[in-house]
């Protein structure tokens, strides 16, 4: 009886309490969750914290080069062969002549042809051309006695920064003669305007960035041109205009799936057309722009669509309604509010596209290429592609030049993402 | 503005088209190994003369092959490098699109070492001990000579050569695309392989099975391909001193104060014993010139002449600097007047 009566209370603490317990238990796993997107956003920041810091830590010494301070005698026997001071015969003379007796000079002590060319090593290949185009530019030099700093082998440099672990290949003596200029000052870094002024090299002291830019800008350059007119112009197309059939379907669902695609498979194509078919030049920037263009291009399409799917429709009715006609509608109203998405998307795929390399390999922009391209048809390289190459080469100075030159890629990108967030924050409209 | 934007896409197009119907730099494709040593050159070649620096691309020696064959003309390459001899099928091929007349220039040694961390002990190892290591399947230890064939079932080096440290076979090497890999199962694999007698004898009744029980190369573990980057590799040995790995030269001496050599048959990857021939796994470099486009293309005879010039390949030479093994001074007479007459191969 009793247990009939009470059942009702019973079941209505056990509820209350069951409540009071729950929510206790609700809460945990709210925080719980909570708890585990920031555990999950502080994890993907710490690996980026440990990539940043990595990077830094090996590239930031790229940016500092070490010198060597000699005096020089600018002996105009030696450096103008012809004697009339003209510029050919300037460009003609013996500059590593005039390094080299600089340095038996200061180091007297060395005869054997074997310690001399030891000590010859001391200083970079390119001393002797940076000298030249100074005393082209300035032939008032000729005849002086003056001090210059001399850029340094990429051994004494590494030496110079690091220590002992430096220098691996640097012999007892050379240790010793560069303890002897330390010692008087005569060796120190300064900042390495080379690396942002050169194009590739394979002594390491002399390679800079300046040639991969270049070929990242021009190729870019193309995909922009192409990749936005007619990602906007297909995007318009397909939301705007194109009837829903089977047709459209099969146009979109093939468009998602080339955004899909791997990127080396753009660049068998590049090659099957560009090349091949078409006959353009191996290693340009045009042909590799066009091939990111491909690549680009779904990117850019979904974004707009997207871009346009979130005008409301009320906008497209108003116009209609007051008599413009579709083409009225779609670029006078339609289009201008939906421009900031897409223009984000066309910044975020370009900057995809600044990012690739697989695609150039097989359109010959994976090369050693030291001039700097002057426009879209020189063999050019891109940023990445340089990072690669040096990233595979023995010599131990590319390693810092490798974390150098992905540190400016990266600038590159956040300076990109942060142009389509700026964009989106100022003219995206909310409704 | 989109015709405008048509229009100067093909004006674009019209523009390469007329551009690349000549072209004045050099075009250089082929072998990764030589492409360290041929960029060097180019850029002296470059800095020294009126011409425009040649463009290199590494493609691998036999992706540089199948460039290099594809014709004659602006489109196609001039030289292309490689780190094996061309091969009578390549030289077939070439033949058949037209590039007739094909010089051959032999540039140096490069030498593959065998290496391991500074923290470990130094390797002393024979031939032999590689090919029983690596191979897929090696002799039966119970009956060598007895012409069986099991998979390979050593797991430690000490069971290979009781000489050797109880260590794991792990060794880090390049994969089947590269030349460093040809080159090392041809000389180090081979060369153990055929100190069996019954292998040796099958070289002459059959090529093909001879190649498949040398050449091959394990694949449950011990031999990990560390992909094409050999700078991957010296990192990968540094962090673990049991490991041992397979790369070129160069990159031994410029990692030396990490990395030592394996001694190979009591031999080791020393410059001079390179140079020598008593290294045995060393293998020669090659590049390889068009002949019909000399003279259409500038400056390709003053590459030559700056590649095979003493100050490049010579004993004291630049190419020295970056790891290149230079040949005796007799066979670098022989190649230069090659390169200066352009004295066409024949296969």
């Amino acid at each position: 009886m009793s247990k009939k009566k009470n059942k009702p209370l019973v079941k209505r603490r056990a509820i209350r309490e069951a409540v009071l317990h729950g929510l206790a238990r609700r809460r945990r796993r709210d925080r719980l969750l909570r708890l585990a997107g920031i555990g999950a956003i502080v994890l993907g920041l710490s690996f980026l914290a440990v990539m940043l810091v990595s990077l830094v830590s090996l590239g930031k010494s790229a940016f500092w080069q070490t010198h060597i301070r000699l005096e020089l005698t600018l002996d105009p026997a030696r450096l103008d062969p012809q004697g009339n001071g003209s510029q050919a015969s300037l460009a003609a003379g013996d500059y590593a002549g005039v390094i080299k007796q600089a340095l038996r000079a200061r180091f007297p002590e060395v005869r054997k042809r074997r310690e001399k060319r030891e000590l010859y090593r001391l200083v970079s290949s390119g001393a002797a051309w940076a000298l030249r185009d100074q005393v082209v530019a300035d032939p008032e030099l000729l005849g002086q006695r003056r001090a210059f700093w001399l850029l340094a082998d990429d051994e004494v440099d590494q030496w110079f920064k690091h220590g002992e672990a430096g220098g691996v290949r640097l012999s007892e003596r050379q240790r010793h003669w560069l303890e002897s200029l330390r010692a008087e000052g005569a060796i120190d870094t300064f900042f390495n305007w080379a690396f942002f002024r050169n194009g590739d090299s394979r002594e390491p002291e002399l390679a800079g960035i300046r040639g991969a830019l270049a070929g990242s800008f021009y190729a870019l350059l193309v995909t922009l041109a192409l990749s936005l007119p007619l990602g906007v112009a297909a995007a318009i197309y397909l939301e705007e205009f194109a009837p829903r059939n089977r047709w459209t379907d099969f146009v979109e669902v093939n468009i998602n799936n080339l955004a899909a695609v791997p990127s080396i498979v753009f660049g068998l194509l590049g090659l099957a057309v560009f090349l091949n078919f078409l006959d353009l030049p191996r290693s340009a920037p045009l042909v590799g722009g066009l091939v990111l263009t491909l690549m680009t291009l779904p990117t850019i399409i979904i974004t707009g669509r997207a871009a346009l799917k979130a005008v409301p429709p009320s906008i497209r009715e108003a116009a209609l309604g007051i008599g413009a006609s579709r083409m009225q509608t779609v670029f006078h109203h339609v289009l201008p509010q939906a421009l900031p998405g897409m223009l984000t998307g066309t910044i975020i795929g370009m900057a995809q596209a600044l990012g690739e390399t697989a695609p150039l390999l097989m359109i010959g922009m994976v090369a050693f290429i030291v001039d700097v391209p002057q426009g879209f048809t020189d063999p050019a390289t891109v940023l990445p592609v340089q990072i690669y190459l040096w990233a595979d080469s023995p010599e131990r100075a590319f390693m810092e030049r490798t974390a150098a030159a992905i540190l400016v890629l990266l600038l590159f990108l956040v300076l990109m993402n942060l142009v389509a967030i700026l964009l989106r924050r100022r003219f995206e409209k909310r409704w | 503005m989109k015709r405008m934007l048509f229009g100067s896409a093909l004006a674009l197009v019209l523009g390469a088209q007329a551009q690349a119907a000549s072209r004045d730099a050099i075009h250089i494709v082929g072998s990764s190994t030589v492409y360290p040593f041929a960029t060097v050159v180019a850029e002296h070649f470059g800095r020294a003369t009126r011409f425009k620096t040649p463009r290199i691309e590494s493609t691998g020696s036999g992706g540089g092959m199948k460039l290099f064959c594809a014709g004659v003309g602006v489109n196609h390459p001039d030289i292309t490098n490689a780190s094996r001899r061309i091969k009578k099928s390549e030289f077939a091929k070439c033949q058949a699109n037209g590039v007739k007349e094909i010089v051959e220039i032999k540039i140096g040694y490069d030498g593959i070492a065998i290496a391991n961390s500074r923290k470990a002990p130094r390797f002393d190892l024979s031939r032999k001990d590689l090919f029983l290591a690596l191979a897929r399947q090696v002799p039966d230890p119970a009956a060598p000579e007895s012409g069986k064939l099991v998979p390979n079932p050593y797991r430690t080096w000490k069971q290979v050569n009781p000489s050797l440290p109880d260590v794991r076979i792990e060794v880090l090497g390049p994969p089947p695309t590269s030349g460093t890999r040809d080159a090392f199962a041809e000389l180090a694999m081979e060369g153990g392989c055929k100190q069996f007698a019954w292998i040796k004898a099958l070289k002459h009744q059959n090529k093909k099975r001879y190649k498949a029980i040398c050449h091959a190369i394990r694949e449950d573990g011990p031999y990990i391909e560390a992909g094409e980057n050999d700078n991957l590799i010296v990192k990968k040995l540094v962090a673990n001193p049991r490991a041992l790995g397979i790369f070129g030269y160069s990159y031994l001496e410029q990692n030396a104060d990490q990395l030592q050599g394996s001694l190979v048959d009591g031999v080791a990857p020393e410059f001079e014993l390179i140079a020598d021939g008593s290294y045995p796994v060393s293998r020669p470099l090659f590049f390889y010139v068009k002949k019909a486009h000399v003279g259409r293309i500038p400056g390709i005879r003053e590459y030559l002449a700056e590649f095979t010039s003493e100050k490049a390949w010579g004993d004291d030479g630049y190419l020295v600097d970056k790891g290149l093994i230079p040949m005796p001074e007799e066979e670098r007479r022989a190649f230069a007047k090659a390169a200066r007459e352009l004295t066409p191969l024949a296969l």
